[in-house]
């Protein structure tokens, strides 16, 4: 889960790292009051959930309310790099001596915590090359204050770095990102921006925090994709045409990319895996809710899930659905030869043997026009 | 790991409805499960086999070479913490949404201890013929043959197809490794490969991965380092090629975060080591023909 901008600063102020004065705004009047407050310069920033904001315009700054109050309302209701803006941050403008980078993330390759840090702030850290530095960190351990002070070199660096680990791991981030942080020429640190994603496993012990995010963020994603995650089921809309049912990850990501190869366009990922091969019945009513679909493709391969239990849910939703459209299946491993059966007798189709010439069939279904279909 | 069929089994977490339909069916693959334990169930018995409190309290009365995790995921954990301190020395974990800072603890503490964990979020292990520690299903003889093919795989689904495939173009499997599809895993692809490497059984590995993270790059590594394909061929199909950048694609592992874990650099990576990486899962039985010709 992204965590925004406004609400990121909020939680690592907690910790007692330093944040511009500012509030949220969603409305240019209220930027402008916000301005007001601030006296001076103040920056004006879009609250979307997407980095390299200033380059895509996301970031404005102001000298007056009156100029607040103009840029703000240019930036409200407009989209950048693709996100509807619909909040401003109106934060005074730091007297920025020098900008740095720091970030802690979970690292697969070093199975720990990992903190970057580089003395070139303000850039995207793709861009950052060689100079940055990489510390693996042991979580059992955490950040010592030692280690801390040798990379930072001072102690109000160091601090901020304590403090950065102390957040990411009370509130299990994913990535806790400061850039730019800046240095005062009074010496003091100060996060410009803050880009936190926390681990969507923990949401059993951070209620709160995944709460408030939400309530202030609305739900994510398309009505469909809401729809899904409601009845438990995870689920992509994409824009093809190929409607696609598999069950487990692998296998779904993997029937997606054989719709690619064989020269049509996924229509949406919905996997029914683990615990949720008992669905296939809602998840069948979702994609065919979807009306871009022109067919339909069912891959299953069942191991831990049955595909005679899948199967059954898909053909009981067809029969009480009636699609107008043309299904398509493959179906291997534990319980084969009874959802195959199953299938053939029940609605009229064969399953195919080799999973590609299911997906062919499917694509070049999709492809027909409406018209000619009985 | 790769077990063998005299390797004793604990079953952690017995008592549930999952772990107690899965004993069944590992002990029907030979499975030697000595020993199940259960938070304050203790002195009970599931399929036969005596129930204990704790890894720690079973491990006082049996000898026990592995264990399996049937947790869920917030108890996980201090679930490997207790297998630890029993002394276990091999952990499949197989909950998934296990929050990534108990993994990175446990992962930690698992290899301090020397003890080889795979997982978490993974299916299982299978050594056909032997046994079968997970929910795969290892009594399939569709899916899994006696043989010399070592399976690597990121996911359940997608290697139960793979293995489909090997079984049915007349080939066998020397083991099945699910490694998980978590973004931190105690065995890696490049550590599953190092294993297969030094299995005298395995006459060539098949990685199934998946977009996301680096394990496949790393995985390339080392088979350039130690040019292992000159040895043993190496065979790999990547999932999620086509999949859009910042969408999890049903693991957690499965992301492209800015430009990492993208699937064309995986195949990139493992094609410069000298492997063979498939289009499509079906081909994997006329490319495994071709390499072991």
């Amino acid at each position: 889960m992204n965590v925004p901008e406004y609400i990121a600063k909020s939680l690592i102020r907690d910790a007692g790292i330093v944040t511009p004065d500012g509030e949220v705004a969603r409305d240019s009047r209220a930027a402008a009051e916000q301005a007001r407050r601030l006296g001076g310069r103040v920056a004006i920033k879009a609250q979307i959930p997407a980095g390299k904001r200033g380059k895509s315009g996301g970031i404005a700054f102001a000298d007056s309310p009156a100029e607040t109050e103009e840029k703000a309302a240019a930036l409200l209701g407009s989209e950048v790099a693709g996100h509807p803006v619909d909040a401003v941050l109106v934060e005074a403008a730091a007297d920025i001596e020098r900008e740095l980078y720091v970030a802690i993330l979970n690292d697969g390759s070093t199975r720990g915590p990992l903190l970057l840090f580089s003395r070139e702030g303000g850039i995207e850290i793709e861009e950052q090359g060689e100079t940055i530095l990489r510390k693996e960190l042991d979580i059992r351990t955490g950040l010592d204050p030692a280690t801390a002070r040798e990379i930072a070199g001072d102690d109000a660096l160091a601090g901020v770095m304590q403090k950065m680990y102390e957040r990411f791991i009370a509130l299990d981030c994913e990535l806790l990102e400061i850039n730019p942080l800046a240095r005062e020429r009074s010496g003091r640190y100060v996060a410009l921006d803050c880009k936190m994603t926390i681990d969507d496993s923990s949401r059993p012990r951070q209620k709160e925090l995944f709460a408030r995010v939400e309530s202030a963020s609305g739900p994510l994603g398309t009505a469909l994709e809401q729809r899904a995650r409601e009845a438990g089921l995870y689920f992509i809309e994409l824009d093809g045409e190929v409607g696609v049912l598999a069950n487990g990850a692998g296998l779904t990501m993997t029937t997606l990319d054989a719709v690619h190869l064989h020269g049509g366009k996924p229509a949406n990922f919905l996997e029914i895996g683990g615990e949720a091969y008992t669905k296939a019945t809602v998840a069948l009513e979702i994609v065919l809710a979807n009306p871009r679909v022109r067919s339909v493709l069912v891959n299953f391969c069942g191991a831990f899930a049955r595909t005679d239990v899948m199967a059954e849910g898909v053909v009981q939703a067809h029969e009480t659905l009636r699609p107008s459209i043309p299904f398509f299946f493959s179906i291997h491993g534990t319980g084969e030869e009874r959802a195959i059966a199953m299938v053939r007798e029940r609605l009229g189709i064969e399953p195919f043997d080799v999973m590609d010439d299911a997906v062919k069939a499917a694509i070049a279904a999709a492809r027909e026009p409406a018209g000619v279909r009985a | 790991m790769i077990l063998r069929h005299d390797q004793t089994v604990l079953v952690q977490g017995i008592t549930g409805k999952q772990a107690s339909f899965w004993t069944e069916k590992m002990l029907a693959c030979g499975t030697r499960i000595v020993a199940g334990s259960s938070p304050g169930k203790g002195g009970n018995t599931v399929s036969g086999i005596p129930v204990y409190d704790s890894a720690v309290a079973a491990a006082a009365t049996h000898s026990i070479d592995c264990t399996v995790l049937f947790t869920p995921p917030m108890a996980t954990k201090l679930a490997v913490f207790d297998a630890l301190e029993a002394g276990i020395r091999n952990l499949v974990v197989l909950a998934e949404h296990v929050p990534v800072h108990d993994v990175m603890e446990f992962v930690a503490a698992a290899k301090a201890a020397r003890a080889n964990l795979v997982g978490p979020n993974t299916a299982g292990v299978v050594t056909p013929g032997e046994c079968a520690v997970g929910i795969m299903p290892g009594f399939a003889e569709n899916i899994f043959q006696p043989g010399s093919i070592g399976v690597i795989s990121r996911s359940g689904s997608l290697g139960t197809l793979i293995c489909l495939d090997i079984v049915r173009a007349g080939f066998g499997e020397s083991a099945f490794l699910g490694i998980g599809g978590d973004p931190v895993l105690g065995t890696s692809t490049a550590d599953a490969l190092r294993i297969f490497d030094g299995d005298e059984r395995t006459k060539a590995v098949v990685i199934v991965g998946e977009l996301g993270g680096t394990m496949e790059e790393e995985a390339a590594e080392y088979a350039a380092q130690t040019k292992m394909s000159s040895r043993k061929p190496i065979v790999a199909f990547i999932a999620g090629r086509n999949a859009p950048p910042g969408r999890r694609m049903g693991h957690a592992g499965a992301i492209v975060i800015g430009s990492r874990g993208s699937g064309e650099s995986k195949v990139q990576a493992l094609r410069d080591a000298g492997t063979t990486v498939l289009d499509s899962p079906s081909d994997i039985g006329s490319v495994l023909r071709n390499v072991l010709s």
